[in-house]
């Protein structure tokens, strides 16, 4: 065996880094799935009456639904009713009046993953949601924020103090009858973060939401809400991680961005929820609805995902591009090594005039991990002008992996311009070499070259993830690389 | 500093390498010379460790230890340096930061401090006008896109900054103009110094002109057929490589094994 395929098998064997355990008092429901457990979660939320009745709308609808099956991942049937739908940390006292009243446990446990909830240390350019299990423990900057008009907060609180604006934008972007998991989100969905930028303003920092899944056995519904009045910005970011559990776990996400006239949303992503081991037992089922609507004219939606993480991985941040002139991007990292197995990729939906996409992703297959690529670019027959340019590339580690590119183009209108230009190719022995003749040892050499092929979507990262995915890079490629 | 010994190698079942002896000492510079396809670029890549390569007899030792058993990297942490015949792209990783990561990879195995990225500039800097390296050179990815003279160019800038005890030359010259090759003679000459050696491999005389050797060897099917003088070049230049067909256990081989090996 060569030198290269021991280095790639090394990477096979990497470690995950975030796997430990919270020993934290927690409030459940019961395991499984009905309507008496969906009016409970309702209940503990002291939800208003409209959303139950669309919780429930959204659960009658899920059970006449079929399990998507057209993506290329490979998985035994999901059992619903072995999952716990809510779990939550038990709060200390009646409730949490500030940020100082987090229990101290899942303080600590924010501090190992090296997120402070404290809002005068490091991350200080960064407000956070921090979100375990079933809801948002807490969030930093919040009245920092609000001075400036802007609301940042738990999806509960939004739906509790806000509730016209939730009430207008849920679900306008993906309806609750989207796909099987978002609809099964839109039933069960827990908490997750809300966000409103209001008009003109650039938001005067960078929004965060952390999900961390600690209890066994239950799965993570949370949504996400994000919008950009006229004229606004935005800058977002979520990071993720879970503990080693040697069953599957569930995690199925809403996330929906508006943007309207003028207004930008960039969106961040750095996905490392447990992978599973070398064996592929264990790991999150990562099944997420991301999409985004450029609701009016020279508007802005951009994605940005570095997706390490994940025993599965399906997962297709979209842009519908309503308004005239608006702009859609998808950068995307997407690294399966182990049997992890990823199929993500974007959709663009060109509707107005003059909208513009552009798709650079980059797939790396290590160990057994399958990579697909699916994109799809479609313009409709108003979209004069509409133009896309995407980019697949895909990097193999060894010869026991695979990647795919399923790119779809729809064109209904004879203006519009779509470029595609796809390219796979192996690290190579000669690269490899390369660099160990010049003195750096393989394993530097390896995340050397992973993260030069990665470096047009990390320059899409703002500075400091950029430097945080390199590292997770480095450290997935643990073994392989440096 | 370098000594080969009846050394052996085989590339996909098929022997390249067929009894190398060659013996470097500090300060010299041999030339080898020979047609395609001879083993030149073998011999240059087994030195370095390239393990698609097999060596199947022989020993080399360098400084006094056994070379065969050290990983490339290690190599290179020893002083050695491979200008490569075909200079590897690496997209997306810049030429600067390469070259800092691999000048820090060697002093921190030699027990040096890191430099830093500024003092790396200047350095890179210094030793970019030497090679006559245009300066946008560093902001690019590590020979993505150059041409074959700015690859060769890039390679002598890699050895000028990490100033190599034994710097093995693949071919520099192919690829270049007149001036760009005597720009990089000039790089390679400053570069020469009692404590190092240069083993420079070309099947033209013309570098030589510039990088003048003081041992030639004559390279043919695997084997060194003939060594001498910096003349050897130039007699070969004028008869090519016709005289010394292989010869299996012919005189010719004898006479090599002699002048080449000449012990202690
Ligand atoms: N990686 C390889 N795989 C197969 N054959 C090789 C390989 N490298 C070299 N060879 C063969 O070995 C012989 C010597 O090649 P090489 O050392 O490159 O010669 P030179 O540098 O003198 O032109 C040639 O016949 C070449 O085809
Ligand atoms: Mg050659």
């Amino acid at each position: 065996m060569s030198a290269v395929q021991n280095e790639l098998r090394a990477f096979t064997e990497r470690e995950y880094q975030y796997g430990f355990v919270t020993e934290i008092e927690t409030d459940e429901v019961p395991r499984g799935l009905n309507e008496d457990v969906i009016r409970l979660i309702s209940s503990k939320k002291n939800e208003p009456e409209w959303l139950l009745a669309w919780r429930l709308k959204a659960y009658r609808h899920w059970l006449t639904m079929a399990e998507p099956s057209w993506a290329n991942v490979v998985h035994p049937p999901i059992d619903y009713q072995d999952i716990i739908y809510y779990s939550a940390p038990k709060p200390k006292g009646p409730g949490l009046k500030s940020l100082d009243e987090v229990d101290p446990e899942v303080r600590a446990m924010f501090n190992k993953l090296g997120i402070s909830l404290a809002e005068q240390e490091r991350l200080s350019g960064v407000a956070v949601d921090a979100i375990v299990d079933s809801v948002s423990v807490g969030t930093t900057f919040k009245d920092k924020l609000a001075a400036v008009g802007v609301i940042f907060c738990s999806f509960s609180e939004a739906v509790r103090d806000h509730p016209e604006l939730v009430r207008e934008y849920l679900g306008s972007v993906v309806p609750y009858s989207d796909n099987k998991h978002a609809t099964l989100n839109s039933a069960v969905f827990t908490d997750g973060s809300f966000c409103y930028i209001p008009k003109g303003l650039r938001c005067p920092m960078e929004l965060s939401t952390y999900f961390r899944i600690n209890a066994a056995d239950t799965g993570q519904f949370e949504r996400t809400l994000i919008i950009a009045d006229e004229g606004s910005y935005v800058s977002y970011l979520e990071g993720c991680t879970a503990p080693i559990r040697d069953k599957n776990q569930l995690h199925a996400a809403v996330v929906e961005l508006v943007a309207l006239k003028d207004a930008q949303i960039k969106y961040s992503t750095v996905q490392n929820w447990y992978p599973g081991d070398a064996e592929g037992r264990g790991g999150i089922f990562n099944f997420v609805t991301k999409r985004g609507k450029c609701a009016g004219a020279n508007s802005k939606i951009s994605w940005t995902q570095v997706e390490t993480g994940s025993a599965i991985t399906w997962k297709y941040p979209s842009v519908i591009l309503q308004g005239d002139n608006s702009v859609g991007e998808f950068y995307s990292v997407a690294l399966t090594a182990n049997r992890q197995q990823a199929d993500t990729g974007t959709k663009m939906i060109h509707i107005g005039k003059n909208t513009r996409s552009t798709i650079l992703s980059k797939g790396i297959s290590a160990g057994r991990g399958q990579n697909t690529y699916r994109g799809l670019v479609k313009i409709l027959p108003g979209a004069t002008g509409a133009r896309n340019h995407t980019q697949c590339d895909s990097l193999l580690l060894g010869d026991q992996c695979g990647a795919h590119t399923f790119p779809y183009i729809e064109v209904k209108n004879p203006s519009a311009r779509v470029e595609h230009e796809a390219s796979t190719s192996k690290i190579g022995e000669d690269q490899l070499f390369y660099c160990r003749q010049r003195g750096i040892p393989a394993e530097d050499a390896v995340s050397m070259i992973v993260n030069g092929f990665c470096r047009e979507v990390f320059k899409e990262l703002p500075m400091e993830f950029a430097v945080e995915a390199q590292k997770l890079l480095s450290v997935s490629l643990e073994g392989c690389v440096g | 500093m370098l000594e080969i010994r009846d050394l052996h190698a085989k590339v996909e079942g098929r022997e390249i390498l067929r009894g190398i002896d060659l013996r470097v000492n500090a300060g010299e510079v041999h030339a080898i010379m020979g047609p395609n396809g001879s083993g030149k670029s073998t011999l240059a890549q087994v030195l370095a460790g390239r393990d698609s390569y097999q060596v199947t007899a022989g020993e080399v030792r360098y400084e006094g230890r056994d070379l065969l058993t050290l990983a490339p990297e290690e190599r290179a942490v020893a002083g050695i340096f491979l200008s490569f015949q075909y200079p590897v792209e690496i997209p997306g990783v810049g030429n600067l930061y390469f070259m800092r990561t691999a000048l820090n990879a060697l002093r921190l195995q030699r027990g040096l401090e890191a430099i830093d990225a500024m003092d790396f500039l200047t350095l890179a800097k210094e030793k970019m006008k030497l090679v006559e390296m245009d300066p946008s050179f560093v902001n690019r990815s590590v020979n993505e896109g150059f041409s074959g003279g700015e690859k060769k160019r890039n390679e002598i800038l890699q050895m000028a900054i990490l100033e190599p005890k034994l710097a093995i030359l693949d071919e520099t010259d192919s690829g270049l103009d007149i001036d760009a090759l005597r720009t990089i003679a000039a790089g390679v000459n400053a570069l020469r110094a009692p404590d190092r050696a240069l083993l420079v491999v070309t099947h033209y005389q013309r570098l030589l002109e510039y990088i003048v050797p003081d041992h030639v060897h004559v390279m043919v099917n695997g084997r060194l057929v003939a060594s001498g003088g910096k003349d050897l070049a130039l007699e070969l230049e004028k008869r090519g490589y016709a005289g010394f067909e292989p010869q299996p256990a012919t005189p010719a081989t004898n006479a090599t094994r002699t002048a080449v090996g000449a012990r202690p």
